[in-house]
């Protein structure tokens, strides 16, 4: 009997095996195509000199890794995608905050400013780029023509160097404010009502029941927003890529508009992909880092 | 209490003002693209930016319309249908064992699929780029459905499997005691229960393919092939210095996102959510 059971048993597993082999080929076999293999296929092509079109591969084994750890071009453009990645998390996560409480607290009566809020979610950075361009224009431009009509000069904010790269990131989070908006709008919908109306009949303010109260308890969002802010902001190209290219100079370049440049316009693509696979390595990690941190800091709360 | 309550109507006054000024802050730049769309060339050089449009004058709109743009919007329309039906048929197919039965290496896969999320897609478009020209797909729009595919795939697979998780396990044993097989369980079962989390699935990930940029800029070239993020691309080349001609087709390009916005807001915000849990 007891042996009976235990081959019933077996055989259970065998078939669910088999049952989940089935269901998980498709998704494995698009993610080795798609993402495994072109993952090693990029550190392979690093180590050849290469313009991706003409048949004669050179191998050069490590010379474009070492010839990146020196490259001051990659690591400014790396300084920058940090200092995006600390400006955002800054700006973004706090302010989108502040909006959703304002909406929370606000009730039915702010619907209006939750829709248009959250507007430029809808658009493609590409489209966004576009608009900024010439929202930033010197001729024509929204921000010279107040500047104008106030009676000052033209106002170039892209085209000089200093300005150039807070520029970007204020317009990215233009951007995306409005999505840590409704995530946490979401976390607020999370906490119980019962919680509010009980801290409310305690006597508590609402500035009370945010600060000691909801605050805390939105605690878990607010941190997988920042890993997200965290990996989203090494990431950043379409909005960079259109409206400065990377430039002038250096000043708003990015890992990944760097990439793409020695890639698909100078035709560097064994030097390209090593970028890209810095790039990789330098967001991984970075990402396994700081979920390890927050983790930690988690646990102890 | 009267302090406290004059204390907190001080408060709320000063967020209304902040408000509205985030308000004006978020509209300005539409106003700005709609308003200018409106205007010919050199009414826009002339009477400055804050000029209202002399007439509500659509000939820009005819233009652009006429002028292959809705070549772009096919495009993208066929690309968005065909990524999402392959990416929620076979990301329900693999949430189905990974959320609802044990086997072997099921917590490493799961993590495995998972951690795919924070891969940038910098770092496969060069190998992509080669296959899709060793394929003879390039410049066509079949090449971007594989990338979109495998790139909606992490997030969708762990935003379904913790749906799974939640339909009632009694449901499923009762088929399997009436002789249902695992595969027709799925069909019969589970696939037509995760209906609202696919829709789900479905926004969030179409919002991105909708706008992707970077892949389809590097896999296609000829205008017929392009996705609608390459319309202003292209168009920005054909009237370069025409501002309210470019304003015309931003405009047209976030159109149809407005409407589907103003009809979806809830599910769009839930999609958005559940893909926030962690993008």
């Amino acid at each position: 009997m007891k042996h009976h059971a235990e081959s019933l048993r077996r055989w259970q597993d065998k078939s669910a095996n088999q049952a989940a082999f089935v269901f998980l080929l498709p998704v494995m076999l698009v993610l080795i195509i798609f993402i495994f293999y072109p993952i090693i296929d990029t550190f392979k092509i690093s180590g050849y000199k290469w313009n991706g079109i003409s048949a004669s591969k050179q191998s050069i084994g490590f010379a474009n890794w070492i010839e990146l750890l020196t490259d001051n071009h990659f690591w400014v453009a790396f300084l920058n995608n940090i200092k995006i990645m600390i400006l955002s998390i800054l700006i973004q996560i706090p302010l989108g905050t502040a909006l959703a409480t304002f909406v929370e607290f606000g009730g039915k009566k702010t619907t209006l400013f939750k829709v248009v809020w959250f507007i430029p979610m809808l658009m493609s950075s590409v489209a966004i780029g576009f608009l900024f361009t010439y929202v930033l224009a010197t001729n024509g431009g929204l921000i010279s023509s107040i500047s104008n009509l106030l009676g000052g000069p033209n106002i170039d904010l892209l085209g000089n160097p200093k300005t150039v790269l807070y520029t970007v990131i204020a317009i990215i989070c233009w951007q995306f404010t409005p999505f840590y908006m409704v995530y946490i709008m979401a976390a607020f919908t999370n906490i119980p009502v019962e919680i509010f109306e009980a801290s409310l009949i305690d006597g508590a303010t609402r500035g009370q029941y945010f600060w000691r109260i909801a605050l805390p308890l939105l605690k878990p969002a607010l941190s997988t927003g920042a890993i997200m802010s965290i990996v989203g902001s090494l990431k950043y190209f379409d909005l960079v890529y259109v409206m400065t290219g990377g430039g002038p100079g250096t000043a708003s370049e990015l890992m990944a508009t760097y990439m793409y440049k020695l890639t698909f316009k100078t035709f560097e693509m064994g030097y390209g992909s090593t970028v890209a696979g810095g790039m990789f390595i330098l967001i991984s990690v970075l990402a396994v880092l700081t979920f390890k941190i927050l983790r930690h800091y988690q646990e102890d709360v | 209490m009267t302090t406290s309550s004059k204390k907190s109507h001080l408060y709320w006054a000063i967020a209304i003002i902040l408000a509205i000024f985030y308000f004006i802050l978020s509209l300005m730049p539409f106003i700005y693209m709609v308003l200018n769309s409106f205007k010919g060339k050199f009414e826009m050089l002339v009477n400055g930016v804050f000029s209202m449009p002399e007439s509500l004058d659509f000939s820009n709109y005819v233009t652009v319309l006429s002028g292959g743009f809705f070549r772009y919007f096919f495009n993208s329309v066929i690309v968005l249908a065909l990524t999402l039906v392959i990416l929620l048929f076979i990301t329900a197919c693999a949430s189905y064992p990974l959320s609802r039965f044990k086997f072997k290496l099921s917590g490493q896969i799961y993590a495995l699929i998972i951690a795919c999320m924070s891969i940038p897609i910098h770092i496969t478009l060069i190998p992509i780029f080669k296959m899709a020209n060793a394929t003879g797909i390039y410049d066509t729009i079949w090449s971007l459905i594989g990338p979109y595919v495998a790139f909606g795939v992490p997030i969708s697979v762990f935003i379904l499997t913790s749906f799974m998780c939640c339909i009632p396990k009694e449901i499923e044993e009762s088929a399997e005691i009436d002789g249902c097989s695992k595969y027709g369980i799925f069909f019969r079962i589970i696939l037509p229960l995760s209906t609202p989390g696919l829709s789900t699935l479905a926004i969030y990930n179409g919002v991105n393919v909708w706008n992707e940029f970077a892949f389809a800029y590097t896999l296609t070239q000829s205008k017929e092939n392009r996705t609608l993020p390459l319309a202003v691309w292209e168009f920005q080349g054909q009237y370069s210095m025409d501002i309210p001609m470019i304003m015309t087709v931003l405009t047209l390009t976030i159109l149809p996102m407005i409407i589907l916005f103003i009809f979806f807001q809830d599910k769009l915000v839930k999609g958005i959510t559940a893909g926030a849990i962690k993008g």
